[in-house]
């Protein structure tokens, strides 16, 4: 019973995905290993790194903490769906290259959808307000001045 | 890591979910998924059965009673509450408590309901239950009752409830008119659960005067504590320290981190400085 497979049909990145899985794999693990976007790292698989972040219906989710027979029907866009199709990187993307918001890079992708999130909902965000927001993902190599540094260059002033 | 197999059932009504937690063995609900996903995925809960209850309508709703109280249904999210203005007008308490709630990513998808009845002692919505007196409403095979938030928390993560009961909602009497209200908590990080934490409700009489005090704290005891001693203090003309003196008589729990003397001391901290917010809160009744 357990081993039942479930059909999860959802929006990747805009694109259509239908996958089946069990009822245990997260929405990280589908994404990673049934449709190949390995872009969204697993870190603690607790919900306290926020490195799987991704956008579920527009609003920055722990993909770790969410099944992925839960996203049925669900718009899901991972760090994939960031740089242009010719390879041309988003300004968000650009803008850690250019801070060094990131060094080991394991925590970026997470970081760039929480910052994504970010950025639609309130291009004029406020310094304190963007502090608190990114402290919910944990970066061990940088000390968040860089990635900090990189949000607000992307932020209309 | 990954969550031990179980089967997944994704009702759509109430009678559904309630009638699979009741057949089903070892069936445990999901809610919100905030703290039942990690529990999952680490394998402290093994269920055979996992009865999402995501996908049923009219489980999220906020509203108005006529006698100015908030029925808030146990699925609405706590980010969807901590923007909801009816909840700010009506139990600003719970937004300050809210803003607290792990992140903003955590609260997209996590539950009032799922947070009480979760019941970790240093959880930020039990203690609001616990200040607001609230009423919790479980639903069962039998029907449903009203249980007083005491009562409901009944000891350690473990809510006053039947394996195939649900929360269905909470009732938060409105904060009485001219109240000065504060939550406080310490975490060693934004967004950990608090090492301790205070909720403050300071009601007023005509003339100004604190007719009725509540103090309620979390992280110190096996479920959010009410201090009567402490509240009996702060009525009429205060006495802030004998208040904030009431709480060398908690007995915390200890773990490898924090001991218990640190958790007493830093709920004496945090209730003498809620008090000075509350009070400069408060009105008039």
């Amino acid at each position: 019973m357990s081993d039942v497979l479930h059909r999860v049909r959802m929006t990747v990145n805009a694109r259509a995905a239908t996958i089946a899985v069990e009822a245990r794999r997260t929405l990280a693990e589908a994404l990673r290993e049934d449709l190949g976007l390995t872009g969204t790292h697993l870190g603690c698989e607790h919900g306290v790194c926020g490195a799987c972040t991704v956008l579920m219906d527009g609003a920055p989710v722990r993909a770790c903490l969410v099944l992925a027979v839960q996203a049925e029907g669900a718009a899901i866009r991972t760090v994939e769906g960031l740089a242009a199709p010719d390879g041309t990187l988003h300004p968000l993307q650009q803008a850690f290259a250019d801070h060094h918001a990131l060094q080991c890079g394991y925590c970026t992708p997470g970081f760039l959808m929480l910052a994504m999130a970010m950025l639609e909902e309130n291009p004029a965000m406020e310094e304190a307000e963007m502090v608190e927001r990114l402290s919910s993902n944990l970066c061990r190599c940088t000390g968040y001045a860089g990635i900090l540094a990189a949000v607000r260059s992307v932020m209309r002033r | 890591m990954k969550p031990p197999p179980f089967a997944y059932h994704d009702p759509s009504t109430l009678e559904e979910a309630i009638s699979l937690l009741s057949t089903l063995p070892n069936a445990r609900p999901l809610a919100g998924g905030q703290s039942m996903m990690p529990m999952l995925n680490m394998r402290f809960a093994q269920p055979d059965h996992l009865v999402d209850l995501n996908r049923i309508a009219g489980l999220d709703g906020v509203t108005v009673e006529p006698d100015g109280a908030l029925t808030i249904g146990a699925m609405a999210r706590q980010r969807v509450l901590e923007q909801h203005p009816e909840v700010a007008r009506r139990c600003p308490l719970m937004v300050e408590a809210l803003a607290q709630v792990g992140h903003r990513q955590t609260r997209n998808r996590g539950t009032i309901g799922g947070s009480l009845c979760h019941l970790d002692p240093a959880a930020e919505l039990p203690l609001v239950a616990a200040a607001m007196e609230a009423v919790v409403r479980v639903a069962g095979p039998n029907g449903q009752r009203d249980i007083a938030f005491a009562d409901f928390a009944q000891g350690y993560m473990t809510p006053e409830m039947e394996p195939e009961e649900l929360l269905v909602a909470v009732r938060i009497p409105a904060q009485p008119a001219g109240a000065g209200h504060c939550f406080l908590e310490y975490a060693r990080r934004h967004g950990d659960f608090a090492i301790a934490s205070v909720a403050v409700m300071l009601v007023p009489d005509a003339v100004g005067r604190i007719a009725e005090a509540r103090v309620a704290l979390g992280g110190v005891g096996a479920v959010p504590l009410r201090l009567p001693e402490a509240e009996a203090a702060l009525r009429g003309a205060p006495d802030v320290s004998r208040a904030v003196a009431a709480t060398k008589t908690l007995e915390p729990m200890e773990d490898a981190l924090v001991p218990a003397w640190y958790r007493r001391h830093l709920a004496g901290v945090l209730l003498g400085r809620a008090l000075v917010i509350a009070q400069s809160r408060m009105g008039r009744a």
